[in-house]
């Protein structure tokens, strides 16, 4: 594929000031997502996931620090533009949704007002025609009795409704990039099912690239096309999401797959990943699985970090890939 | 126990505005406990000859309208303003928490009475309060402190209440009813002691608005009595005199009055970090 | 009739013993009155079941199901509106929930609960938690053997003993959910139910507390009552499942069997709705109309999933559907299955 991705992260690094230390949340993380392309970010707590997508769209805590890298979209640096380039960006070009639906729904404003205020933010509508926008976004996103969603206020709708309210925030202005940041934790699987295939559609309907960003295997194996698996700051392994599952090279993946509950494992073959997320402040080798790896040799310690590359979109970052 | 020690040296070092306050608190205790012995002068005592001096070699604070010696005045009066606020404190603390806790915990008619009486004392202006019931019961210091205690009592059971509300459902007061505490264990062991670390800033803060209400209800000459040292009375007789200039007389009772509420609201935060075990390392 | 809980000891194989079940559920329900009106949520509704001894029973449905409420019924945090809870045959239903503290029961029915953060006290160190249950049912209050007891118990459930004097928010999920575990065994229980114990853990975690409770079933003959979104948990896990619906029971028998023929409309777009790992195995998914009904004062005429289900016909708003057997230990509350019969 030699067309020009959508988005390009380039060595993206970023570290956070706090009290106890310096925590090195990523350290030069790289990957790009193309156009019309479902990019799944997979990692368990810690491993940097939910930072990555902050960094990108630049709404990262104020005591965290960019100190290396680029995000390039669509010719822009989103890392160094200003916040004024920025607010252009967000809601038209590039959208978000969060974890937790009730808490990134304004409460004291109906539904309907918050979806206007994007659409009037940034699509260029007569005011008269705000409304009706607003009413088919919510049909669009599937909302049974869209005029009732319309006026209503977030905790009068279930989780589910609400996450297709903030759905119908993303898509507003059709942007060509979505991040979905654990979208459907904590919704009931049949919802869960059905919040993810309206998204599919969505992206499908206008060629909308998507970053899902999730700790669930299987909901990036049934959803992504590429896969970029992380561990604690550092990217480990992407690869299309085939080719990841029926040869995994990087022995942290391997593990993570074999960990997995899924129909046909019996809990003996069900193997747990020995030791724990390594603490990101203070000292640590350049590679930050090694103390964990049962292939582990000395030279793991030392920087650089490789990036092997193996077939024509698989990267591996380790001295000893399986 | 030693833990707790050590976390409490931990907490108050770690911030100047802590160390200091904290350094100020032992400087007022100091004088609540040996004020009378460290005055140089007897706080009683007055002297027709050298009455309203300005601050001096001999008077540091100078000396009031029947020639008393207010530096020995402010000194002694510590232990009564700090005596009258504490156990008004401790008092109001006591029974508003207990009475706010079982009104969170056990809600139907415990919930309703206790917060008809804590609407009622709220319904009145509380420093009005306060002076009606020293007025009824009778003007003493005993009172004083029974009146500030019961103006204060809704702030706790308030708190108390909201906090036992959140901590109702908890996980762990679910588990230790598992483990077999009954109600009343759940509430004294499990919930009432998670509620005290906010409870706790209020404590502090307290304490400075209790020694602010003594000195009031003194100012206008319910409770203490002159001749006895107390703060309260000494602004109130000072005050006459800033209009002829002589200002030390109201100014340094006033001004220790000031540094003992700014202690401890300085002090509050310090109080919650030691009590809260999430505070520690 | 269990093996003493001692570190080192083999485990041993625990068989199902024969005889009369452990939990015996009858005609349970739970209604919360509406504050204002005269109304009530429905949030259990005459549910029947029972559990043997030995085994594991999975419980999975959405939120809203019931499930919680159900679990806070059995462990008796809750008293029931109507019904019957027999646990080894003695009514544990008609004690209100206050004063279960004091039966003998209470040590024998214990709970491990989802969020580890949440269900420790901040004041209490892990030592303490432990120790709490055993002092309060286990009457141990000799120092010493109290000690030795929390670190028996620290030991089986693999909590590292240094780790007892540490307070919850200095110690890991893993480690937290450990002594959680640590805390519902200590005493012992027959029954132990476990409310989505590794929902809030990340996966490597998640495998590593699974194996361990497989094993403290197998070493201490405990009884458990699994309850999960998760379904392939459900399954790793669990001997037969229950499906609920909205306060009701709709499916139940062996895992596997509802998890590879499932008879329910609901349960098979549940299972479809499962994310799949493994390409080949995936199938095309159920999808379900609208929301689901509200749960106050439901019609006891009209099936509870009729509206959303897929199918449904005439009789399916006319009459509830009963649990039915469809096969060895496979029961299924839907009228289709009626209609499926020769």
């Amino acid at each position: 594929m030699s067309a020009i991705p959508l988005l390009s992260v380039d060595d993206l690094s970023v570290e956070f000031r706090t009290r106890d230390g310096v925590v090195r949340a990523l350290e030069h993380v790289s990957f790009t997502v193309g156009r019309g392309e479902t990019v799944g970010i997979v990692g368990e707590s810690g491993s940097g996931k939910s930072v990555t997508a902050l960094a990108i769209l630049g709404i990262l805590h104020p005591s965290a620090r960019v100190t290396s890298g680029r995000a390039v979209f669509g010719g822009l640096d989103l890392l160094t533009a200003g916040e004024d380039r920025l607010r252009e960006y967000r809601g038209r070009e590039l959208s978000m949704i969060f974890q937790n639906p009730r808490t990134a729904l304004n409460p004291i404003r109906p539904v309907g007002r918050q979806i206007e205020d994007v659409l009037l933010r940034h699509a260029n509508l007569a005011r008269a025609r705000v409304r009706d926008r607003a009413i088919a976004l919510l049909r669009q996103v599937q909302i049974a009795d869209p005029l009732r969603a319309y006026h209503a206020y977030p905790f009068e709708l279930s989780g589910g409704m609400c996450q297709r309210v903030m759905i119908a925030l993303a898509v507003a202005c059709s942007p060509a990039l979505l991040i979905a940041d654990e979208p459907t934790t904590g919704l009931d699987v049949t919802t869960q099912a059905a919040i993810l295939e309206l998204i599919g559609d969505l992206a499908q309907q206008s060629r909308m690239a998507m970053i899902l960003i999730t700790h669930d295997l299987a909901l990036v194996g049934e959803r992504c096309d590429r896969i970029v698996v992380m561990h604690a700051g550092h990217v480990v392994e992407i690869a299309p999401t085939a080719e990841l599952f029926a040869a995994p090279r990087h022995p942290y993946t391997a593990r993570l797959i074999a960990s997995t509950p899924r129909p046909g494992v019996t809990l003996a073959d069900l193997r747990p990943i020995p030791g724990m997320v390594p603490d990101l402040r203070g000292a640590l080798p350049a590679c930050r699985y090694r103390a964990r790896c049962e292939r582990a040799l000395p030279a793991c310690e030392e920087p650089p970090l490789p990036r092997l590359t193996l077939g024509a979109e698989h990267t591996v970052a380790c001295r000893v890939p399986l | 126990m030693s833990r707790l020690l050590r976390h409490a040296r931990h907490v108050i070092g770690e911030n100047p505005v802590t160390l200091a306050a904290f350094g100020l608190l032992l400087v007022f205790v100091l004088l609540a406990i040996a004020g009378p012995a460290l005055a140089p002068y007897d706080p009683l005592a007055s002297d027709a000859a050298h009455k309203l001096e300005a601050p001096s070699r001999a008077h540091w604070f100078g000396t009031d309208q029947v020639g008393r010696d207010i530096l020995s005045r402010v000194m002694t009066a510590t232990r009564l303003d700090f005596a009258i606020s504490l156990s008004a404190v401790a008092l109001s603390f006591a029974l508003g928490s207990l009475a706010g806790t079982c009104a969170g915990f056990f809600g139907g008619w415990t919930e309703r009475i206790v917060s008809r009486i804590v609407d009622t004392i709220m319904a009145f202006p509380l420093f009005v309060l306060a002076m009606a019931i020293v007025a009824a019961l009778g003007n003493t210091i005993t009172n004083v402190v029974y009146a500030t205690a019961i103006i204060n009592l809704p702030f706790y059971a308030r708190m108390a209440r909201a906090e036992t509300n959140v901590r109702r459902e908890a996980g762990y007061v679910e588990a230790a009813r598992l483990a077999g505490n009954g109600p009343a264990r759940v509430v004294a062991f499990h919930i009432f002691p998670n509620c005290l670390p906010p409870m706790m800033v209020q404590v502090s803060l307290n304490m400075g608005w209790a020694i602010l209400n003594a000195a009031g209800l003194s100012f206008i000459g319910l409770g203490v009595r002159p001749p006895i040292p107390e703060w309260g009375i000494m602004v109130a007789d000072g005050a006459a005199f800033m209009v002829s200039g002589e200002w030390w007389v109201a100014l340094f009772p006033g001004l220790a009055l000031m540094l003992a509420v700014f202690c401890f609201n300085l002090l509050g935060d310090a109080l919650r970090d030691i009590i809260d075990p999430r505070r520690r390392i | 009739m269990k093996p003493a809980p001692t570190a080192g000891v083999a485990p041993s194989v625990v068989v199902p013993a024969p005889g009369p079940p452990l939990v015996d559920v009858q005609e349970l329900s739970k209604r919360f009155p509406v504050r204002g009106t005269q109304q009530a949520l429905h949030a259990v509704d005459r549910v029947s079941f029972t559990i043997e001894r030995g085994e594991c029973i999975g419980l999975v449905g959405e939120s809203g199901c019931g499930k919680s409420t159900l679990v806070r019924l059995l462990t008796r945090l809750l008293d029931p509106t109507e019904g019957r809870i027999a646990f080894e045959g003695r009514d544990i239903g008609a004690v209100p929930a206050r004063r279960f503290a004091g039966t003998p029961e209470r040590p024998r029915i214990q709970m491990v609960f989802q969020d580890p953060a949440d269900s420790l006290n901040p004041r209490f160190s892990a030592f303490a938690t432990i120790a709490e249950p055993l002092r309060r049912l286990g009457r141990v209050s000799d120092r010493q053997a109290l000690g030795r007891r929390v670190a028996e118990t620290a030991d089986l459930v693999g909590l590292p003993r240094e780790l007892l004097g540490r307070f919850p928010h200095q110690l890991s999920g893993g480690q937290q959910q450990r002594v959680g575990i640590a805390r519902a065994i200590a005493v012992e229980p027959t029954l132990l139910v476990l409310d989505e114990p590794t929902s809030a853990l990340d996966v490597s975690v998640q495998a590593v507390i699974l194996h361990l409770l497989a094993d403290l079933r197998r070493r201490l003959g405990m009884t458990y009552l699994f309850v999960s979104h998760d379904l392939n948990l459900v399954r790793l896990l669990s001997d037969r499942v229950l499906v609920m619906y909205l306060g009701r029971i709709v499916e139940s028998g062996p895992v596997e069997e509802v998890f590879d023929r499932p008879r329910h409309p609901y349960t098979r777009a549940l299972v479809s709705a499962v994310p799949v790992l493994d390409p080949g195995a995936r199938r095309p998914r159920i999808r379900l109309r609208g929301e689901p009904r509200s749960p106050i004062d439901p019609s006891p005429t009209v099936c509870r999933f009729y509206g959303r289900c897929p199918d449904g016909f005439d009789r399916c708003e006319h009459r509830m559907p009963q649990l039915q057997p469809v096969g060895p230990d496979h029961l299924v509350a839907c009228h289709l299955v009626d209609e499926e019969r020769p």
